[in-house]
């Protein structure tokens, strides 16, 4: 199918809010998945003879499973506050992209089949019955939502969208409604490992491949261990890592990181994917199952702690969900949970994210770095949604968007961030996160990375900024591919291990 | 001497407006706290102590945090009716304590200003729904009504205050008189009427209406939990427990 053809928008100055243009988007239809993919999820793949009364059913179910999903339904007063704050509205112009108007497609059918005053007054309060074409649209604005949660920082009630998002997304898999590129993911996680399919030989390879690449650079033997019982570490992270630009980079430098600093480190077959899709599709039971390869892999490997690479929804599965999930992390008085805490070692917050290990590692003397080997970079920050505003790092509030910058300015000379309400908190996503990060949705993603292009261009005109360091593998994806578009040169994208990977001192003496 | 039947009326509207009122919200209340919370979904950055959580939910419901940093005109608009109403109703307690506690007397005088900023808040609320392209977009018929139904309370009570007074002793006697299911006289001037009339309206429909905003923010889970993952381990909520624990 050829891709469709579209406008990319001119970058102005300052971010602008833009008046509405309805239906702008409505063409935006993300592929569908096909019968093999749905079959293996459980789900049908077709539109079923009862879908109404199925898809009803799944939202009351899940509204007595998620009090979140139950409360933000309720409680939004339509205020208007985050109407401006999605990149996708802010992008596109389409009204169904504002935050409220994405959960309204759902809150109108809540209403009529779920409230009082929507079963008695529809036309009133906006209640509807449910129709093909609201499932249509719940299809198409469901997926131009990266469920970064920008939104739920402005509003009064903390009403999350992504969490509507979800809800729709599994109600749309019921019904038959699932999304080719999340499903097929969700497929390849579980049969072989990790969202790319690469099977364990060719990891094998590739990782023996970067090992001499490594050595020819720096004429040191850095390894890269993989299914190695007995290590210290076990090292999650997402699978692009092992093959995609920038993204190998970073490997690298976890790589040198664990040599510089004498730790023993493995990678997982069976676990070779940090990246968790359960999350986008609000299968808990998936989100689940993904996870435990992850605590399966390191009771095999035992393994005395667990850190995760550079990937923004991994972290937040790992630092808010394992624990929960997979009794990763401390605190569980179950015979499930104790097991597994028995292993870990409890000097270490369990899971860990790299940036905390190198920083700590830098901040403590026990790895040298030269900044000065970064001199040709002047270097900018994206916060990545997930890490910004669904996790933490360190032991503060706020560590998330400290900790990488502190790494980051330990390791180049040259660093500006830029404005403020498009960093930390304010971050906007890159355009390609929660599952929409396929060339069927490339007209959204170019669209919705606009906020953030227009804040990347100002340090570039005020700064020179030839930099922007990320740790999320999407983001990284993402804006190699769509940065482009705006004139950037995707070599301005990399990881902040790429970074600590230029910087870093290795010890030739062996 | 029997009572008239607008009298009976409107303590018969009130004691049902009451009793649908408190029923729905305990209802709801329960509702909310019965439904589990599977996950640990705080927006973060977000305190790590139970303490902290006290206070980023304070600064909501006084200040109104999280408005403050999305949009001025709606926090000031917001800001002024929630926080003019809050006087308006305190000062209404004197209708409903003999003797008056004393702190109530002291808000009297800013009660009565008060209102002022209600309506004013209100007004600006309304324009934006008008005026503000991406608002009127998401604006339904009961968005504009709630809004007017409240606008005109509190100009129903302004002019009882300002204006045309109505026997405001024998309100309090009808008051108290329900209370201790005494039922007492109403005064029967037309803006009281109405005032009390759309008052036990508003009541009725709290439970069904988006004023459920109110309960509704104190179970955000995006806003009431502990970001403290992976030193506790979150995993009590009813149906997913059990998921939680096999291998």
């Amino acid at each position: 199918m050829a891709a469709p053809v579209f406008d990319v928008p001119e970058i102005k100055n300052e971010i602008e809010i833009p008046k509405l243009r309805e239906g702008v988007m409505a063409h935006a239809k993300t592929f569908p998945a096909t019968k093999p993919v749905q079959d293996f999820m459980g789900y049908p793949h077709e539109l079923p003879e009862d879908w109404k009364e199925r898809a009803i059913d799944k939202m009351g179910d899940l509204l007595g499973k998620y009090r979140s999903l139950k409360v933000f339904l309720d409680a939004c007063v339509h205020c208007g506050a985050c109407t401006d704050k999605c990149h996708y509205y802010l992008g596109t112009s389409d009204p169904k992209n504002m935050p409220v108007a994405r959960q309204d497609l759902m809150r109108q059918v809540y209403r009529r089949y779920f409230t009082t005053a929507g079963k008695l007054f529809p036309k009133l309060v906006g209640a509807k019955d449910l129709t093909q074409d609201i499932l249509g649209d719940w299809y198409n604005y469901y997926h131009q939502c990266s469920e970064c949660r920008r939104c739920s920082v402005y509003c009064p009630y903390g009403i999350d969208t992504a969490e509507i998002t979800m809800a729709g997304r599994e109600i749309l898999n019921h019904v038959g409604m699932g999304q080719k590129y999340s499903n097929e993911i969700l497929g390849k996680v579980q049969k072989i490992g990790n969202n790319l399919g690469l099977p364990g030989p060719a990891l094998e390879d590739t990782l023996e491949g970067l090992e001499e690449d490594i050595e020819a650079d720096t004429g040191v033997a850095v390894k890269m261990p993989l299914d190695v019982k007995g290590a210290e570490v076990l090292l999650i992270t997402p699978s692009a890592d092992f093959f995609s630009e920038p993204h190998v980079e970073s490997l690298i430098g976890y790589a040198k990181v664990f040599h510089a600093a004498g730790i023993s480190w493995t990678l997982s077959t069976h676990a070779s994917e940090a990246g968790n899709f359960g999350l986008f599709n609000g299968n808990y039971e998936t989100m689940r199952k993904v996870a435990m390869r992850i605590r399966d892999s390191a009771i095999e490997l035992g393994v005395k702690r667990i850190v995760v690479g550079e990937c923004g929804h991994a972290w937040r599965v790992a630092y808010s969900f394992w624990n929960t999930l997979t009794g990763i992390g401390y605190g569980g008085d179950d015979p499930f949970s104790i097991e597994f805490q028995k292993q870990l070692d409890p000097n270490y917050p369990q899971p860990q994210h790299i940036c905390e290990l190198t920083n700590d590692l830098i901040k403590s003397g026990k790895i040298k770095v030269d900044p000065s080997l970064n001199d040709d970079l002047v270097v900018t920050y994206h916060d990545s949604c997930n890490v910004a505003r669904a996790s933490r790092m360190g032991t503060e509030p706020g560590g998330q968007f400290t900790i990488p910058r502190e790494l980051i300015k330990s390791v180049v000379n040259n660093f500006h961030d830029m404005a403020d309400g498009t960093i930390g908190e304010a971050t906007f996503c890159c355009g390609g996160g929660g599952g929409i990060l396929t060339d069927d949705l490339l007209e959204v993603r170019v669209k919705g990375a606009l906020p953030r292009a227009t804040a990347l261009n100002n340090v570039v005109k005020e700064h020179k900024v030839n930099f922007m360091a990320m740790i999320c593998a999407i983001c990284k994806a993402q804006f190699t591919k769509v940065l482009p578009k705006y004139g950037f040169d995707m070599s301005m994208v990399g990881g902040v291990h790429q970074l600590v990977s230029k910087a870093i001192k290795l010890d030739k003496a062996e | 001497m029997g009572l008239s039947t607008v009298t009976m009326i409107y303590a018969g509207m009130f004691y049902i407006a009451a009793l649908v009122m408190a029923i729905g919200l305990v209802y709801k209340i329960v509702d909310y706290s019965r439904t589990p919370v599977p996950l640990k979904i705080p927006t973060t950055p977000a305190p790590t102590t139970r303490s902290g959580v006290i206070f980023r939910m304070a600064k909501e419901v006084v200040v109104f945090e999280s408005l403050f940093k999305a949009n001025k005109w709606i926090w000031i608009f917001g800001w002024l009716f929630h926080f003019g109403l809050l006087l308006v109703l305190l000062r209404h307690l004197r209708y409903f304590t003999e003797p008056v506690w004393f702190w109530v007397d002291i808000i009297q005088p800013f009660g009565k200003y008060a209102s002022f900023m209600m309506v004013i808040g209100m007004l600006g609320l309304l324009a934006r729904r008008f005026l503000v392209d991406r608002v009127r977009y998401i604006s339904t018929p009961s968005d504009y009504l709630m809004l007017v139904l409240l606008i005109a309370i509190g100009v129903t009570g302004m002019l009882m205050t300002f204006v045309v007074h109505t026997d405001i002793v024998a309100l309090k006697m009808f008051f108290l008189g329900l209370m201790y299911f005494d039922v007492q006289p109403l005064p029967q001037d037309l803006t009281l009427l109405i005032h009390l009339a759309m008052v036990a309206f508003l009541m009725l429909i709290f439970p069904i209406s988006k004023l459920l905003h109110a309960p509704g923010l104190f179970f955000s889970p995006t806003r009431n939990q502990v970001d403290n993952p992976r030193e506790k381990r979150h995993a009590q909520a009813g149906w997913a427990k059990q998921v939680n624990q096999t291998k």
